[in-house]
């Protein structure tokens, strides 16, 4: 990975997008042509017809599924601010995101577990992640600092292999219930006659998306008119000219470290409360690099907005398309869906011209 | 004073140019070669053979294979596991189609199908680079083990999705399959990845390694000293599927027997990644001492408390197996990021001095 | 650190370590060698542990209360696997030259892989109520047993009951929601052959294994499709996800039934009021009011020798894992009383699981009357068609709702028998045995 960097060519670049645009109108045109001519029965008719017809006239499930696809959404933008708050200030790829959730999760169901009272352990948890923010600058960021970005993204790997073990050691590996309830997240659901159907909205999902939306707004705040979220800024245009006006990378780090973790604990909270706190939900790291391809690692809002459209595009996939094949094709849908995204907009969603990536 | 090169004199290119250039280097690979051969079959019980020799071996192949492709062309690439099962679906195909060919030719074989997916999942690399493409690489992963359970046709609509090695023999001796011992296995593995390091240490010296060197250190300038880098990328991703497809059948037809899609899942990918990390990166023999280190090491863990008396729970051990592990390879990349083939640089640095250092 | 110590602390640990394993594992000779694959760890370590510490109090329970199974001592030892197919591998190779008298895999994954070594190396497995199910062909797989049931027996089970509920079968539709590994793909040939059959329709919702806690777009197509009854072949952290947005969608939760892997107590409880209703299939019984059980909290539970929490003893899966251990211990004895061997091995093993026959009476011997229904293994069968019975959850705890349903053996069994036939097409060195 080499730090050079390519201005794309603007004139010729946008004739190409022009150029692709055109191409897959065209085909799509002659697929859904064909289908038309070929029947109902066909398969042609089922993937470039069938499911739209179907969006219409049952329009409930339609909207139920944007809204499922808006929630998950909302989870995957979460841990993929996490991995750009990180990248930002550090140049960490921080693979270790993922189990940051699980653990937030845990330490807050053990702490209640333990006796501690709900809102005590809230507490406690988000000073369990400032300690972790803190030991990981200490032990493994400022020693490796300056290495290739490789390194880096391998450490917080073992990062991860560490946790893994440490959670286990502590809490057991059996999945915990979230305490939704005892910090107060609402259950339950609103239920609405709509189109001939029902639609229902769960609270809990609602509450994730607002608590969400607050979190977003804080971070932008914090980013934009307090004296460290400038400084962070600063680090994250250049470090050495950021180091020379006197700005303390360490402390930096582990601020961003701090937010991360915080965020990470609520996506831990939200989707627990979903499902339940167990190991295996780790692997929804994996659910937010397709949101890094199409947002990009060093963009907030291309994290919120590329979560939600992966969100979006990938529970509409499974359930209009998934059945055609077999199912079960969100396990890589997302990341098509990112790299068709770069055929169009090579410099992804908030992407600058001068960009690393192409 | 043991390793000295003081002496040597290279008098023409072809022996400048040699693959150990140093007369020591070429007895300290024979010896090695003689020790593997010769002594370990005779010394070495079932268990070391078949899970310590066997896989490491294995897993050594796949090392460099992604070695190739990360520290030879620079191109990350998180889909190994998945290229693996291109190799092991494909010689499994291989075999029951063509039953009567011998094992081994079916083993060779079924690395171009892997290579033939490499080169079409390498593509995005032309657009992408870094982290992005590491990313992109994960979409084949996900799709290759999505395909690996939906295609029936691949495991020959088993009930069980898995694929299973039956006994096939050469000369009369059963080398796959359960009557197949594990000195003949060990040593059918040997042979085959000694012959592909040798290919891979003439490939890296010769015209292809050189262009891979030079996309590596820097695309722009490669391209304008006239490495065409459609071809260089493109090849580094096929060879080095190449090698990941031989490992993947070796280990599905001389070390496990049968598999499943589990087999070839994205932890397989992260484990050859470090592999080639803590091995060194841009170094074959880092390849197989990462590969040694990375295997053998949680083996060892798991022994120690029973051998030494210990009374813990198995559960326990593998808690503290993760976080002795994580923590390793983070300490490792501190103490020295160029990798365990680093080190040896340095032993063999020190020896040249040896006894007397000034 | 400067380089020269870290080679010379490398070059230590490399002898230490390598003297460690050169050492070999001390023995006595006079116990009964009975290794266990576990998984504590890892993303399925909700529904393993319970089973886990079921099995590992049993064994330790015959040993403090009786001594061992007929005078001789039973040497436990786990080895953690995490589900995770090679290292299930190592653990048998590490395992396998210290004649351990049977393996329970734990995992169809690794069962597979083993399967082919069995013959070879003269270790039976028991894989009960899991693996492949072609294996309860006796005479094709002389050294693998899978009794109780196998999943195709269960499925048609699970079949019959909704045939036995108010509207019949034929003309209804049938929801499969499965976990996408082979494990939860296995029952799908029986499923279709049975629809085509019986008349009715199946929908099959894979959940891959990336998505086991992210299952709404499964279930929204469960809301599309609206199935009249659902079964889930699920595992892990699929289950209680599952249930939970199987209430969200107010699916009717006293027609959805899981496999009986997917009826936890760890299952049910995280929906909380939603999972009420919840049916699961089983072939044993819950709670503690079991002689045997209670003997276990006392010699084992509060003597401070279980990994498990004691409020734990007594759910559907700890009792799963003293099924295990129940059949396993009575196949060590069947086999000392068969060939006459104390120190029994693989070789009397696989004598004494053919030869089982854990009679209604025996079950009471053992404290376990009405525990499980008899079971019995014979030559050509080594599932044995057993029966299961459906259980309800009713917020609390597990309530038996069926009588035994006997599977259709008369369906199974050809198809276990093509299957098996199947497997050892392509292998021809194949070890078969002739049962008379």
């Amino acid at each position: 990975m080499s730090d050079t960097t390519l201005k794309s060519d603007g004139g010729s670049s946008m004739s190409q997008t022009q150029r692709n645009w055109l191409i897959t109108v065209l085909i799509l045109a002659a697929a859904v042509a064909g289908s038309f001519v070929a029947g109902s029965d066909s398969l042609l008719y089922k993937v470039f017809v069938g499911p739209f017809v179907e969006m219409y006239e049952v329009p409930d499930l339609f909207v139920q599924v944007l809204w499922e696809g808006l929630v998950a959404g909302t989870l995957y933008a979460l841990v993929a601010l996490g991995f750009v708050l990180i990248f930002k200030a550090s140049g960490v790829f921080n693979f270790a995101q993922g189990i940051m959730v699980v653990f937030g999760g845990l330490s807050l169901v053990g702490f209640y577990a333990a006796g501690v009272p709900a809102f005590l352990s809230l507490a406690l948890s988000v000073a369990m992640m400032y300690g972790l923010a803190w030991t990981v600058e200490r032990v493994v960021l400022r020693p490796l600092v300056n290495q290739d970005p490789l390194i880096l993204f391998m450490a917080t790997i073992g990062l991860t292999y560490f946790l893994i073990g440490f959670g286990e050691f502590i809490f057991g590996g059996e999945p915990k219930t979230m305490i939704t309830q005892e910090i107060g997240l609402p259950s339950g659901s609103y239920d609405f006659d709509w189109f001939g159907g029902f639609v229902s909205f769960q609270k809990l999902d609602i509450a994730a998306a607002v608590i969400a939306a607050i979190m977003v707004g804080c971070l932008a705040v914090f980013f934009n008119k307090t004296r460290i979220g400038r400084a962070l800024r600063a680090v994250a245009d250049d470090h050495q000219a950021a180091l020379s006006v006197g700005i303390t990378l360490r402390q930096i780090w582990v601020i961003v470290w701090f937010a991360a973790g915080i965020v990470a604990l609520t996506t831990g909270i939200m989707w627990g409360a979903r499902s339940d706190v167990s190991f295996a939900l780790q692997v929804i790291a994996l659910k937010a690099l397709p949101v890094i391809i199409l947002g990009g690692l060093t963009s907030i809002p291309g994290a919120i907005v590329g979560g939600l459209i992966i969100g979006v595009a990938e529970k509409t996939a499974e359930f209009y398309w998934g059945p055609l094949v077999g199912g079960s094709i969100e396990s890589w849908i997302p990341y098509f869906i990112a790299l068709g995204f770069l055929w169009f907009r090579p410099q992804g969603l908030f992407g600058e011209k001068i960009i690393d990536r192409i | 004073m043991f390793y000295r090169e003081a002496g040597q004199f290279k008098t023409n290119y072809r022996t400048d140019q040699a693959v150990f250039p140093i007369f020591q280097d070429k007895i300290g690979v024979l010896v090695i070669l003689a020790f593997l051969f010769l002594v370990v079959p005779f010394w070495f019980n079932d268990f070391w053979l078949n899970s310590i020799m066997i896989p490491t071996l294995i897993f050594s192949l796949a090392a460099i294979g992604l070695n190739l492709l990360l520290g030879y062309a620079g191109q990350i690439s998180l889909g190994t596991g998945g290229f693996m099962g291109v190799g092991a679906y494909s010689c499994y195909k291989l075999t029951t189609i063509f039953p009567d060919i011998n094992i081994l030719v079916h083993i060779l074989l079924s690395g171009f199908f892997a290579a033939i997916v490499g080169i079409l999942f390498g593509i995005p690399s032309l657009r992408i680079k870094g982290f992005y493409l590491a990313i992109a690489t994960l979409a084949s992963q996900f799709f290759l083990e999505w395909s690996f359970g939906r295609i029936g046709w691949l495991y020959n609509y088993n009930p069980s999705g898995a694929i299973e090695v039956s006994t096939k023999r050469m000369f009369g001796i059963a080398i796959t399959g359960p009557h197949a011992t594990s000195l003949t296995r060990y040593l059918i593995v040997l042979s085959i990845v000694v012959v592909l390091t040798w290919v891979a240490s003439n490939l890296v010296r010769g015209r292809i390694g050189r262009a891979w060197m030079a996309v590596r250190d820097m695309d722009i300038a490669a391209e304008l000293i006239g490495i065409r880098l459609l071809q260089a990328k493109l090849t580094a991703f096929a060879i080095s599927s190449y090698f990941a497809g031989v490992a993947g059948a070796l280990m599905v037809f001389m070390w496990l027997g049968a598999a499943e899609v589990e087999s070839f899942d994205i932890n397989h990918s992260f484990l050859i990644l470090f592999m080639v990390v803590i091995g060194g990166t841009g170094s074959l023999i880092g390849s197989f001492m990462g590969a040694a280190f990375i295997w053998v090491l949680p083996i060892f863990l798991r022994a120690a408390p029973r051998v030494l008396g210990v009374d813990i729970s198995a559960a326990t051990v593998e808690h503290f197996n993760f976080m002795i592990v994580g923590g390793l390879i983070i300490f490792f990349l501190i103490v020295e990021p160029n990798g365990i083939a680093r080190l040896w640089q340095i032993g063999k640095e020190k020896l040249r001095r040896w006894p007397f250092p000034y | 650190m400067s380089s020269n110590k870290l080679l010379l602390g490398l070059a230590g640990a490399a002898m230490l370590a390598g003297s460690m394993v050169v050492a070999p594992p001390v023995q006595a000779e006079d116990s009964i060698f009975v290794p266990m694959l576990t998984y504590r760890t890892g993303p399925f370590a909700g529904s393993g542990t319970p089973i886990m510490d079921g099995m590992h109090d049993y064994f330790t329970m015959l040993n403090e209360r009786d001594g061992g199974i007929g005078g001789v001592m039973l040497e436990i030892e786990e080895c953690e696997t995490a589900y995770n197919a090679q290292k299930g591998v190592e653990c048998y190779e590490s395992v396998k030259d210290r004649d351990p008298v049977v393996i329970n895999p734990y995992s169809t994954g690794i069962t597979l892989q083993l399967i082919p070594k069995a013959p070879v190396d003269e270790i039976p497995i028991l894989s009960m109520g899991y693996g492949l199910s072609a294996t309860a062909v006796g005479e094709s797989f002389p050294w693998t047993f899978n009794a109780p049931s196998t999943y195709w027996s269960q499925m048609s089970g699970i079949i019959r009951y909704i045939e036995a509920q108010g509207d019949g079968i034929a003309g209804q539709k049938i929801g499969f929601i499965y976990l996408d590994v082979g494990y939860g793909r296995e029952p799908i040939p029986l499923l279709d052959e049975l629809a085509s059959e019986m008349g009715f329709e199946v929908v099959k919702i894979p959940v891959g294994v990336k998505d086991m806690q992210n299952q709404s777009s499964h279930w929204l197509q469960v809301r599309r499709e609206r199935p009249d009854w659902m079964i889930m072949w699920g595992w892990g952290a699929m289950n209680p996800t599952a249930i939970k947005e199987a209430a969200k969608i107010n699916y009717p939760m006293d027609h959805f039934i899981g496999v009986w892997w997917s009826g936890g107590n760890v299952d049910v409880t995280p929906a909380g009021e939603g999972a009420v209703g919840y049916l699961s299939a089983n072939f044993h019984g819950t709670g503690t009011d079991f002689p045997a059980i209670q003997d276990i909290i006392t010699h084992v539970v509060e003597a401070g020798k279980s990994l498990a929490d004691p409020d734990t003893v007594g759910d559907n899966f700890y009792n799963r894992g003293v099924a295990n251990a129940v059949a396993t211990a009575e196949a060590i004895r069947t086999a000392q009383q068969v060939t006459g061997v104390s120190v029994v091995t693989g070789v009397e093993m696989r004598e004494g699981l053919e030869n089982l026959n854990i009679t209604a009476e025996r079950l009471t011997e053992i404290g376990l009357e009405g525990f499980m229904n008899p079971m019995q293994i014979t030559c050509e069968d080594h599932a044995g068609a057993h029966p299961i019975y459906i259980q309800q959850w009713d917020g609390e705890n597990w309530n038996r709702v069926s009588d035994w349903i006997e599977p259709m053996s008369d369906r199974v069994r050809p198809m276990l028998e093509a299957a098996a036939e199947a497997y050892l097409a392509d292998k021809p060195e194949w070890q078969t045995q002739t049962c008379n």
